[in-house]
């Protein structure tokens, strides 16, 4: 909602975190969100509470608490078995109302980055897209959000000063999930969902969860990624087969995925995905800037590749001269024995 | 089946350089382009208005320079274009072109779908299309892979997510928006640049669509931008591995053990 004046400010108290969970398990970037929720919540003297949507989920609920909830939201109903962007807007908007949350942070996520718009939008809020550094502006009481534009190329620090809640997706695997301490305690509240927050919703045909953790490239830690020099899908077995070893995902180059080796769901860069992983390990990808913006926030950039002059070579953290055939199992090999 | 296929001007990377120092890229002096992943989103209405008959719209809001995309997209076989530009609608954050967006297709009228880019390259937000969704309270989905099905009242989609995907119907009028998977845009023919550029691009401005001043520009824009800064600057010394391929997999190795990585 806009505010009318700033002590309208006082009507809006605690940090909420929107929960993801998939096949029943909450998801890591739940935790992640959880541990910055405590830290701002901490900042201002209010609670951390996590909402919860989905169908047979109440037993998730409690499994929130060890990692910063004080409240856990529950909504529990069959019609939250798939995504269905229309009815968890809806509830969320309807809570929102009724809780009064000071900021409200989820996960970056296709299903967060499609859903928070559309809260967003319906309650009158500010929203931040992507986030990698959440605080609190010690001087206004504000939330802070700062997020990449442009593949990474500039880093923009937003706010929201005259309206409430204020409203970020965060990035996957920037924040650190905290320790769970089991001994934390914390209030569940169950809330229903509504004839009218059910009307004219999508209705979910299928759902396809894959289990293979080489596709999830937002989760991943590591990412082994080939281009146009893995020479066929053969190429992308055998990066696969070190993904495994390190339990990473694979990513690609546009060229790899329009000749058609690997799917388009490991694509990486400007019309794929952007990635920020702790290691992100190159393999003859020679680095257009096209894929660059895709993953040049990425903590350590190793480049393996015959040629040192690619521009990936020049820009990677470690560069490693020679034959990606040779070196790749080899490392796969060597991790084997460590 | 009418249709608004919403598009963006946006700065292009392609002869973009890498600053030695930063190793970030250098901005200055790029050229503008259509959004890429808008031309999936025209290429899209195209197919589903042969397919079912209509009319495809190309709407934009920017300066007046964009009409230069509408006219790009009516190349590859959109209708006609429209173009949102007025100094009252500079500054305008997610909030506000949403509902500027949603307005202008309201005024259209009788639109079925619209159909987005998942994002602008610029911003990288995704939140437009959704934003669109909400502020006429149409059903979307994000991320489309695949239309699968539709008729007059209904259309199927896949949707790709991080772990899979999944199949939705939702019924008419709708949003949606696309990923470059769901098809290989078509290359303008001559035929094409030639309606393209004798297409007239009318343009509207906020009294046009009945858009309230107070929900436009930077103030309907919740979002303050407080600063911007450049990126943290990558480590510019690069470590060079080389030797036998043995060398250099111990070498690496070592490394990775001397970051804790391994």
């Amino acid at each position: 909602m806009r505010l009318k004046n700033d002590s309208d400010k006082l009507k809006y108290s605690n940090v909420w975190v929107v929960a993801e969970v998939l096949s029943g398990k909450i998801q890591p970037v739940t935790h992640e969100l959880l541990g910055a929720a405590r830290s701002l919540a901490d900042a201002k003297k209010s609670k951390v509470w996590a909402v919860l949507l989905g169908h047979n989920v109440k037993e998730q609920a409690q499994l929130l608490i060890p990692y910063g909830a004080d409240k856990v939201l529950v909504v529990d109903d069959s019609r939250l078995s798939g995504f269905s962007d229309e009815l968890e807007a809806r509830i969320l908007v309807r809570l929102i109302k009724k809780y009064k949350p000071e900021i409200l942070i989820c996960g970056a996520t296709t299903r967060g980055r499609a859903l928070i718009p559309r809260v967003a939008v319906v309650s009158e809020c500010g929203l931040t897209a992507d986030c990698t550094e959440l605080s609190i502006d010690p001087v206004s009481g504000d939330f802070l959000q700062t997020r990449p534009a442009f593949g990474g190329n500039i880093m923009a620090t937003i706010r929201c000063p005259f309206h409430r809640p204020q409203m970020a997706t965060v990035r996957p695997r920037v924040m650190k999930a905290p320790d769970a301490d089991f001994s934390r305690n914390g209030e569940i509240i169950f809330e229903e969902v509504t004839e009218s927050d059910a009307s004219k919703i999508k209705r979910i045909l299928e759902v396809f969860h894959s289990d293979d953790v080489a596709v999830n490239l937002a989760d991943a830690q590591i990412i082994i990624s080939g281009g146009r020099a893995m020479k066929g899908p053969e190429g992308f077995k055998m990066l696969g087969r070190l993904a495994a070893r390190v339990g990473g995902a694979v990513g690609a180059s546009r060229a790899a995925v329009d000749a058609g080796w690997i799917p388009y769901a490991h694509q990486i860069g400007q019309t794929g995905q952007t990635v920020q992983t702790k290691v992100y390990i190159s393999c003859g990808i020679s680095g257009q800037i096209q894929h660059l913006v895709g993953m040049q926030s990425c903590n350590l950039i190793i480049a393996i590749d015959k040629d040192p002059s690619t521009p990936m070579m020049q820009m990677a953290d470690i560069a490693v001269v020679g034959d990606l055939f040779e070196i790749v199992p080899g490392l796969t090999e060597e991790i084997v024995k460590l | 089946m009418k249709i608004v296929v919403c598009v963006k001007q946006v700065p292009a990377t392609n002869d973009a350089k890498i600053d030695p120092e930063t190793k970030r890229i250098v901005r200055e002096g790029m050229q503008a382009i259509l959004n890429p992943f808008d031309t999936y989103a025209v290429e899209e209405a195209v197919q589903l208005r042969d397919k079912f008959g209509g009319e495809v719209i190309a709407l934009s809001m920017g300066p007046e320079k964009a009409a230069l995309v509408l006219r790009e997209a009516i190349s590859v076989g959109a209708d006609r274009g429209l173009l949102l530009s007025d100094r009252a609608f500079g500054g305008s954050d997610t909030w506000a072109t949403s509902y500027v967006l949603s307005k202008a297709i309201e005024k259209i009228g009788g639109v079925d779908l619209v159909i987005c880019g998942k994002q602008a390259i610029d911003g990288d937000t995704a939140q437009v299309g959704p934003g669109i969704a909400a502020h006429l309270d149409w059903m979307q989905a994000a991320c489309v892979m695949e239309v699968c099905d539709a008729d007059k009242d209904t259309i199927t989609v896949k949707r790709m997510h991080e772990d899979g995907y999944d199949i939705c119907e939702m019924s008419l009028p709708a949003v949606v928006t696309v990923v470059k998977d769901i098809n290989t845009p078509r290359v303008p023919t001559l035929k094409g640049r030639l309606a393209s550029d004798k297409s007239e691009i009318p343009i509207w401005k906020p009294e046009d669509i009945g858009a309230q001043s107070s929900k436009i520009g930077l103030d309907g824009s919740p979002t303050r931008v407080v600063k911007t800064a450049p990126p943290p600057i990558r480590n510019s010394v690069t470590k060079k591995i080389t030797g036998t391929s043995a060398e250099c997999v111990k070498e690496l190795i070592a490394e990775l053990r001397l970051r804790s990585i391994l």
